[in-house]
């Protein structure tokens, strides 16, 4: 019965995330009626449709889907490896540490902003793994004391973002206006290439970690139950615990690289997943992963239409939304 | 204060061109208004150094205030919220009436300041357990991370983004006379009520109940203190953007060297917070000269890694 429900919940998101989907592909500066959408998809469209669609709104929808699912994921595998409720990769600092990395392959290497292509587009990403990778160590490392503690971790993490975002400005400043606004706006987290070179690279990997975690993660409800009671259970719990932090930046940095620094979405999914289909990993990261693709696509839309035809970034939309269920869940959690 | 002295001439040598610190001395004492370096240092450079000695002292006074309080070691302006929410009145109140006096605009910041800190301390008062050091930090990095998403969307919209975002990375660049004479009126409000009320907020630094049991009005220290944390912060934001960390170092710094007697922190915080602010503005504009670096990022480089020092419980009044 459990699992039927499960099965369930899981149909009704993903139905809901299609009729998202085709919602958000039809509306934009060109509009779309869904049925175009869908003749369009068939092959039987306009050649205009088939260009905006195709190549601009479908590969960032693409990006918008994998990059909510592996923030979310990510946030998931963080909550549980720290065993904190609060936890997420914008708070812990990765998300800067790969924006940082980010700027500055884009300040020294590239001209500007709009003029990311060929192997950069290959690179970019690159950069913004070691980025977040760099992030994570510092935190960890600057956390440990005998031990991590979950609120340690938090506000060193907290200082580790305050850090990056310092020496970040510097670099910002000195960049022409337009690059500026540019890098401000994917700061702020924005699916800023829909590009198919850009899903080619970012989408393969995070589907392999997204399913490995999946695959793992009844470890993850072990470890729940402390450090002493799963290594009675026969887990090794450093080394686990280091895989999944591995994976969970590894998520970030990938997401950071294609989405910008978006906040809280990692630290609200999961937590709407959990009330969802309850606690257990096997359930709940598959949820959080379709709850974070379904709020981000959402937002995204919201972001380009509302007032059209200028653009909010995504990253600011769902910074608006979030903010009031963290401080919420801040609010209760003791 | 002999060190503040030669620290704040230093700062007016020091800039683009440099002037030797005789010529500041005769600009001073023997002005020639013939003379291009004594105008520089005259319009410039000395107003320049003075908004910076007292914002720097207004936003230590601050943090000192707040840590008394709350008894909180990670209380500060910038993390209470106070200063994103003066920066968001800020933006709004320059993009939607630009023809907006300097009075105005601090105003303005006022209310925002106002505005950020009863957010901050009503998540943290309707949360269970309290307002520990760790859930003040997250209300304030959440609070302040929403206006500031809000502020970046409103400049983006307007167009007014670069602009926007040096300024709120803190800057000392634009001062002029009219910015020193806001601050020296926030000032003395905010300073002379701040020593006012120095012995009762060491008796209540001790905890809520003694405080009572001794006699006096928690409730009336509070809101007083909070009335200085306004000021002082608004002025400051209004006139040097968004200056991070200041208020929450110095403090520390002050009782590391004097007690735990605000009496004595109070003073010495204003002294160190000039010092530490007047010095980052130098090395914002040496970093990478000609161009100013902003100075909230000097602030922070110094306050983080203090900031993970006491994150770390290593710092007096430990988490």
């Amino acid at each position: 019965m459990k699992k039927r429900r499960f099965s369930f919940v899981m149909a009704v998101l993903f139905l809901f995330l299609s009729f998202m989907v085709l919602i958000s592909l039809n509306m934009g500066v060109v509009n779309i009626a869904p049925l175009d959408v869908l003749k369009t998809f068939i092959g039987q469209g306009t050649d205009r449709h088939e260009l905006v669609l195709f190549n601009f709104r479908l590969p960032s929808m693409v990006l918008a889907l994998f990059v909510g699912a592996g923030l979310a994921v990510s946030g998931a595998i963080l909550q549980g490896v720290t065993q904190n409720d609060l936890a997420d990769p914008g708070i812990l600092g990765i998300n800067t540490g790969a924006g940082f990395a980010v700027i500055l392959y884009i300040f020294f290497f590239q001209q500007s902003m709009a003029m990311v292509s060929g192997v950069g587009i290959y690179i970019l990403p690159l950069f913004a793994l070691i980025g977040a990778f760099l992030a994570a160590f510092l935190v960890y490392a600057l956390a440990w004391k005998k031990g991590v503690n979950p609120i340690r971790l938090i506000l060193v993490g907290i200082g580790v973002n305050a850090g990056f975002s310092a020496v970040l400005i510097i670099f910002q400043v000195k960049m022409n206006p337009q690059d500026f606004n540019q890098a401000l706006v994917w700061l702020a987290g924005d699916l800023w290439m829909g590009n198919w070179n850009l899903v080619l690279v970012i989408v393969p990997p995070i589907i392999l970690m997204i399913g490995w975690t999946i695959y793992k993660s009844r470890t993850l409800n072990v470890m729940n139950l402390g450090d002493s009671m799963s290594m009675g259970l026969g887990i090794q719990v450093e080394k686990a615990r280091r895989t999944f932090l591995l994976l969970a930046v590894g998520l970030a940095g990938l997401s950071v690289a294609a989405g910008g620094g978006i906040a809280f979405l990692g630290l609200v999914a999961p937590h709407i997943a959990r009330r969802i289909v309850g606690p257990g990993h096997q359930r709940m990261i598959p949820a959080a992963a379709l709850i974070g693709a379904i709020f981000l696509v959402v937002a995204d839309t919201i972001g380009k239409n509302i007032i059209a035809p200028a653009e909010i970034p995504v990253g600011i939309v769902v910074s608006i939304v979030s903010t009031p269920y963290f401080v919420y869940l801040l609010m209760k959690t003791q | 204060m002999i060190l503040l002295a030669v620290t704040m001439a230093l700062s007016i040598a020091v800039g683009v061109t440099d002037i030797s610190i005789g010529t500041v001395w005769e600009s001073m004492f023997a002005f020639a208004p013939e003379s291009t370096s004594h105008a520089v240092i005259r319009e410039l450079r000395m107003p320049r150094a003075i908004a910076g000695a007292l914002v720097g002292a207004f936003l230590a006074v601050s943090g000192a205030v707040m840590q008394g309080l709350t008894r909180n070691p990670l209380a500060s302006p910038s993390i209470m919220g106070v200063t994103h929410g003066a920066a968001f009145a800020l933006i709004l109140t320059i993009v939607f009436f630009p023809a907006v006096s300097n009075i105005g605009m601090t105003a303005a910041a006022f209310v925002g300041a106002g505005l950020g800190v009863i957010l901050v301390f009503a998540v943290g008062s309707f949360s269970k357990g309290g307002l520990t050091p760790a859930k003040l930090a997250l209300a304030g990095v959440a609070i302040g991370g929403m206006l500031s998403s809000l502020s970046s969307a409103i400049s983006l919209h307007f167009q007014v983004a670069k602009q926007m975002s040096f300024w709120y990375a803190g800057g000392l660049a634009a001062t002029d006379w009219v910015s020193v004479q806001i601050l020296l009126v926030a000032g003395a409000v905010g300073l002379t009520l701040a020593v006012l009320i120095s012995k009762s907020v060491t008796i209540l630094s001790l905890g809520d109940e003694v405080s009572k049991g001794l006699g006096q009005n928690t409730f009336l220290v509070k809101a007083l203190g909070v009335i200085v944390v306004f000021v002082l912060t608004g002025a400051a934001v209004s006139v040097a953007g968004t200056v991070g960390f200041i208020g929450l170092v110095i403090p520390h710094v002050a009782r590391f060297f004097v007690g735990s007697d605000y009496r004595l922190i109070i003073p010495v915080s204003a002294v160190l917070g000039s010092l530490l602010l007047v010095l980052s503005d130098i090395g914002a504009r040496l970093v990478n000269a000609p161009y100013e670096t902003p100075v909230g990022a000097i602030t922070a480089c110094i306050g983080v890694p203090f900031f993970l020092y006491l994150a770390r419980g290593e710092g007096r009044g430990s988490l």
